[in-house]
């Protein structure tokens, strides 16, 4: 299954495809269909891999692949009920991480933005880690108005949460946020309400 | 050299003063000749310093050594070698207290990656003279850091009394007449993530740091280098530049680049080190070899036989066409 994530504007993150590499130490974080990014990279990791491997996972509603993870037999293999369940592991995770352990992020946009996120926190490079985007196109965004944010959008425009402006999603990215930028759409004429169009499922 | 081409972002000093710190190394110290500051600069910032040496211009970059909050006394710190082009001689044999010179604006191709959590800086001989800045920002701004210093004997290592005092158990000291050597397997397997390596020093010992970093699994954007390349001497060849419409001679000890300078053509450059990609020239066509020097082309662009860093690389054979 490859991405469906087109590249736009520099600023829209774009992932690549997991390659197990020869670090002392693996760290996987995937949420949903994530997790079949990680048993499409057992199959080309050599032996032992999994030995010095934890594995940090947040099933999904209708992408459940525990068993199939827990089968490779990772050092240490952990479930959270939802991404932000997990991040405070992460945070700990990262914070007594050494330099050298490979980290691998696969699944959807939020898991790997918020992964990352964490990363960035404990000091590594957004590009030392290894990327790949499986399963729904939803957004974070951050509305740019209250600076509330949405999760899980997946219309154009959307609706903010916080404020209840209708906004138009961009695809001007914040790493920092780890959210797309939601602008709003109607500021001129509220009552002009485009129609919304599922877009980012 | 023609008179007409000054220094790029050219500052008139004096040396103010020259200070042996040991059989090979001397510092050199330069201010401007009104007292006034020179400008700020941030560690691991080099200046290019212009030598008349009789006929010949050279301009060699050096690392600033000196603490980023003294402007109104630039250091740098040279090691002598007895096999170059001549540029670390002349300030050895001929550069004294009192001397009018003139040296480039500073710039910065190896700072300190703000976002680190802890800096490990790896250094061997007169590498050591970037770290010396660059320790100095961070006890001022603060910051975590290491530095670990090779060299051959205790005779000839420069600052280790003066960085002792200054960050103390910070500083671990190797001396290869003692058997020590820096373990850079264990330095590289133990650090704690966020952290970032420098490293500055001879050829051989980047290149180790780089790949051992490489096989511990370390990502680029965490590893730091800085090695300004010598323009090494070799056969004297002619190049013919298509812009310009003419050919020129390139003497043994002359670099490309200061033959193309003492033509009168204006070419592009920056740390004139191989280091920072600003004096890149299309090569147009060439019959013959060329010999690269820099760090800054990939492999591949090497291969392709496509652009050549003038101010440190060569060429051998029949005929050689830039772009400019």
């Amino acid at each position: 299954m490859s991405s469906r994530i087109v590249p736009t504007i520099l600023s829209r993150p774009v992932y690549g495809t997991l390659t197990p590499t020869t670090a002392s130490a693996h760290l996987l974080i995937a949420d949903a269909d994530g997790g079949t990014a990680i048993l499409d990279l057992a199959k080309a990791a050599p032996a032992g891999f999994f030995d010095s491997a934890e594995v940090c996972y947040v099933p999904g509603a209708d992408a459940d692949f525990s068993d199939e993870l827990q089968q490779l037999s990772p050092r240490q293999f952990h479930t959270s009920p939802t991404i932000q369940a997990l991040l405070p592991r992460l945070s700990r995770t990262f914070e007594r991480l050494h330099m050298g352990t490979s980290v691998y992020l696969a699944g959807s946009e939020s898991l790997i933005g918020l992964a990352t996120q964490s990363a960035m926190q404990a000091g590594l490079d957004y590009q030392a880690l290894q990327t790949e985007h499986r399963g729904t196109l939803a957004r974070r965004v951050q509305c740019v108005h209250c600076k509330g944010t949405t999760e899980n959008v997946t219309t154009q425009p959307a609706e903010c949460a916080h404020c209840g402006l209708l906004l138009f999603v961009r695809d001007h990215y914040s790493r920092r946020l780890a959210a797309f930028q939601g602008v709003n759409i109607n500021a001129e004429d509220p009552t002009d309400v485009p129609p919304k169009i599922e877009e980012f499922t | 050299m023609s008179a007409g081409h000054r220094l790029l972002g050219a500052i008139d000093v004096v040396v103010t003063d020259v200070v042996e710190l040991n059989p090979e190394v001397k510092r050199f110290h330069f201010a401007r000749p009104d007292g006034q500051p020179l400008p700020a600069f941030s560690g691991g910032a080099h200046i290019v310093i212009e030598m008349k040496d009789g006929d010949v211009t050279r301009r060699t970059p050096y690392s600033l050594s000196s603490s980023p909050f003294e402007t109104d006394d630039y250091q740098v710190s040279i090691r002598r070698d007895d096999n170059g082009r001549g540029g670390s001689l002349y300030m050895h044999r001929s550069v004294t207290p009192g001397m009018a010179m003139t040296i480039s604006h500073p710039s910065n191709l190896f700072s300190l990656d703000k976002r680190a959590t802890r800096h490990l800086m790896l250094t061997g001989g007169i590498g050591i003279t970037p770290f010396l800045a660059q320790t100095a920002q961070l006890i001022r701004t603060g910051g975590e850091f290491e530095v670990h210093y090779g060299f051959r004997s205790h005779d000839v290592a420069a600052y280790v009394d003066e960085l002792t005092a200054r960050i103390g158990h910070r500083l671990h000291c190797y001396a290869d007449d003692q058997g020590q050597r820096i373990d850079y397997d264990r330095l590289l397997s133990s650090q704690p993530a966020g952290t970032h390596v420098y490293v500055c020093g001879p050829t051989p010992m980047i290149d180790l740091v780089l790949s051992k970093a490489k096989e511990h699994g370390w990502p680029d954007a965490h590893v730091h280098f800085e090695h300004f390349a010598k323009a090494p001497p070799g056969e004297a060849f002619t190049v013919e530049l298509k812009a310009s419409g003419i050919t020129i001679a390139v003497g043994e000890e002359q670099s490309l680049l200061e033959a193309i300078e003492a033509a009168g053509v204006d070419a592009p450059y920056m740390c004139r080190g191989g280091a920072c990609g600003q004096c890149e020239t299309a090569v147009v066509e060439y019959d013959g070899e060329l010999l690269h020097s820099d760090h800054w082309l990939e492999d591949e662009e090497r291969s392709a036989g496509q652009k050549i860093m003038p101010c440190v690389s060569r060429f051998r054979g029949k005929r050689l066409v830039l772009d400019l």
